[in-house]
């Protein structure tokens, strides 16, 4: 309970910067970022998602594949309460990050979501400048400091791969006059300039082109030395391509709410299914 | 059967098309004739002098000039220059009173043009910070049974006769200090102003995408300062339409300034006495039985309504600049 305390986390930057770890390098196990037990979530009478149990482990990209309407997206977003201000939503079970529910009462949203840092399915920048864009999280945390402010954008900006793009246009160019596969490398930029420690992306790739695509997935790939990222996606390649760990969701076809069918070392998963539908699935037999 | 069925859409179609023509020709035609009559008949009492003097009582004699002597009117009797002194060497005779009731108009509207905005702008300092922090309220909390009331209340408000809000103020404010004054004219207006500037302000913080508000949310912004940062900017340029909506029509309100702000004839920088303003000035002048003054009235609301379509425009202009670069 006193850790619940400590969600406002000290910013600056962290010693994980620079070294590069490939998968096979990571410790076999490591400690536990985020951990669902029998977790659901209903909006109103109707249920979402029922009775999930996994882990995230930290400093890893965990991949959570489904079709549409199966509750990846609502178990994303659920992770830092961005329901809260949806009538009717409601939890139970338990989601910890480092141990705390984060739906206790004594939680603060507006603190955990400085700690877990969103990135949306379609890009949205702010109609402001490309470097307030990036500053805005910083200035809600109360840094006014304008050479901290103007470090801080820029290291963002390189960490997201934007800044040889941007570098010249920072204050004079609006954030949504930037291409689509940029304004998302933009938000990525506003999302890691506070340092959180958890990033969740909602399908980051969906509105982008192939090339684009790319792009943020190399950039995932590089952030979870720093990051814990988590990322929703339709796309079985993509998940194939950049996550450590896949979770495999389906809506139960009776009762029409989604459950976590398996979840687990993306290579197992990809290779050697434990279950029928998730086998069904990643072929493309599914119906 | 078929080129009939064709036929008969066709028709049908034409017909139709052709009852829309029609009634938008009649919903036009009162605009036409309006902006027309206002033009044609207002631009002949239009001079150089009309903006820059303020009233001058109708007389055959020749334009005050600079060596005349100004006349010091009592300035808490707002009409004292209304009484037509007797030219010098006339006698009162019915042909001199002929001669002054043929008078070509003198005098200006100066004092009506200030008061117009003095009134008004006051009018829109009371409405703005209530109507548009309603308006987010609305809007942000749009869910809450409040909210209900206040929005269901807010377009009670705005389809309420102007007079009752004069009526409203007449009774709390001017029977209460015993003092028409242009504050309670600012009073009357603002309560007209602000469902307009409340309701336009929600349906434009509406009109901001959700996912703006969602992108603040997840970098832990609170709701308060996402609204001011986020939702507030791109809403602007839509706000600012609104206000100018609620400033025109402040500023061509009749019914409530004339129990609120009386009039006057003259210019006065005090808010808490009497007021001139084109409207009431247009109401008096029709009134008026001198022919010239019935000139002047369509020259006061000519006066009013290019007020009103510079202040758009100027507006515009400076939103335009500061940020409407939207998408």
């Amino acid at each position: 309970m006193e850790r619940a305390m400590t969600l406002t986390r000290g910013i600056g930057f962290g010693e994980l910067v620079g070294q590069r770890v490939k998968t096979g390098q990571l410790a076999a196990v490591d400690q536990n970022k985020i951990e669902l037990r029998n977790f659901g979530f209903h909006y109103g009478a109707f249920q979402a998602i029922r009775n999930v149990s996994m882990s995230m482990p930290a400093h890893r990209v965990t991949a959570i594949i489904g079709p549409s309407g199966c509750g990846k997206s609502t178990l994303l977003r659920s992770i830092n309460r961005m329901h809260d201000a949806t009538e009717g939503a409601r939890a139970e079970g338990e989601l910890r990050l480092d141990g705390i529910n984060v739906y206790d009462p004594s939680v603060d949203s507006v603190l955990l979501r400085r700690r877990v840092g969103m990135v949306f399915q379609r890009p949205n920048p702010f109609q402001l400048s490309i470097f307030e864009n990036v500053a805005y999280g910083l200035r809600v945390l109360g840094i006014r400091n304008r050479k901290t402010l103007a470090e801080r954008v820029e290291q963002s900006l390189r960490r997201a791969a934007l800044w040889d793009e941007v570098k010249d246009r920072l204050h004079s160019s609006f954030g949504t006059a930037l291409s689509g596969g940029q304004q998302q490398r933009l938000c990525i930029a506003r999302a890691i300039a506070t340092n959180p420690e958890v990033i969740l992306m909602d399908e980051p790739c969906s509105a982008l082109d192939p090339i684009a695509s790319l792009k943020i997935e190399d950039l995932i790939y590089d952030l979870r030395e720093q990051f814990t990222i988590i990322i929703v996606t339709h796309n079985m390649q993509q998940a194939a391509r950049v996550s450590d760990i896949t979770a495999f969701m389906l809506m139960n076809r009776e009762k029409r709410y989604g459950e976590l069918i398996e979840s687990g070392p993306t290579d197992e998963l990809f290779t050697k299914p434990s279950d029928k539908r998730t086998e069904d699935y990643i072929s493309g037999q599914f119906g | 059967m078929r080129t009939f069925n064709y036929r008969r859409r066709k028709l049908v179609d034409q017909l139709m098309r052709g009852l829309s023509a029609l009634a938008t020709g009649c919903a036009v035609i009162p605009l036409i004739a309006i902006i027309g009559y206002v033009l044609t008949i207002g631009s002949g009492a239009i001079s150089w002098s009309f903006f820059t003097d303020i009233y001058q009582p109708p007389s055959n004699a020749p334009e005050p000039t600079a060596e005349a002597p100004e006349v010091a009117y009592d300035p808490n009797d707002p009409f004292a220059n209304l009484t037509v002194e007797p030219e010098a060497g006339t006698t009162g005779s019915t042909e001199d009173v002929t001669n002054v009731y043929n008078a070509a108009p003198r005098g200006g509207v100066l004092h009506g043009i200030l008061g117009t905005l003095t009134i008004a702008g006051i009018g829109l300092l009371f409405a703005l910070p209530i109507g548009i922090f309603a308006g987010i309220y609305l809007s942000e909390f749009r869910n809450e049974r409040f909210a209900t009331v206040v929005r269901f209340c807010c377009d009670v408000l705005s389809g309420s006769p102007s007079i009752v809000a004069g009526v409203t103020i007449y009774v709390l404010v001017v029977l209460q200090t015993q003092q028409f004054s242009a504050v309670a004219g600012s009073m009357a207006l603002a309560i007209l102003m602000i469902p307009i500037v409340t309701r336009t302000t929600e349906e434009m913080l509406k009109l901001v995408p959700e996912t703006m508000r969602e992108a603040a949310r997840g970098l832990g912004a609170p709701t308060w300062y996402s609204t001011f940062t986020v939702v507030l900017p791109a809403a602007l340029p839509g706000i600012v339409t609104g206000v100018m909506l609620a400033f025109a029509r402040g500023a061509g309100e009749t019914a409530p300034l004339i129990l609120t702000v009386l009039g006057s004839n003259i210019i006065t920088t005090d808010i808490f006495k009497p007021m001139a303003a084109l409207p009431l000035l247009t109401y008096r002048y029709t009134e008026s039985p001198y022919p010239g003054e019935n000139t002047q009235a369509w020259g006061a609301a000519f006066v009013l309504m290019m007020l009103v379509l510079l202040m758009n425009i100027l507006v515009r202009i400076a939103t335009r600049k500061s940020g409407g670069n939207s998408r």
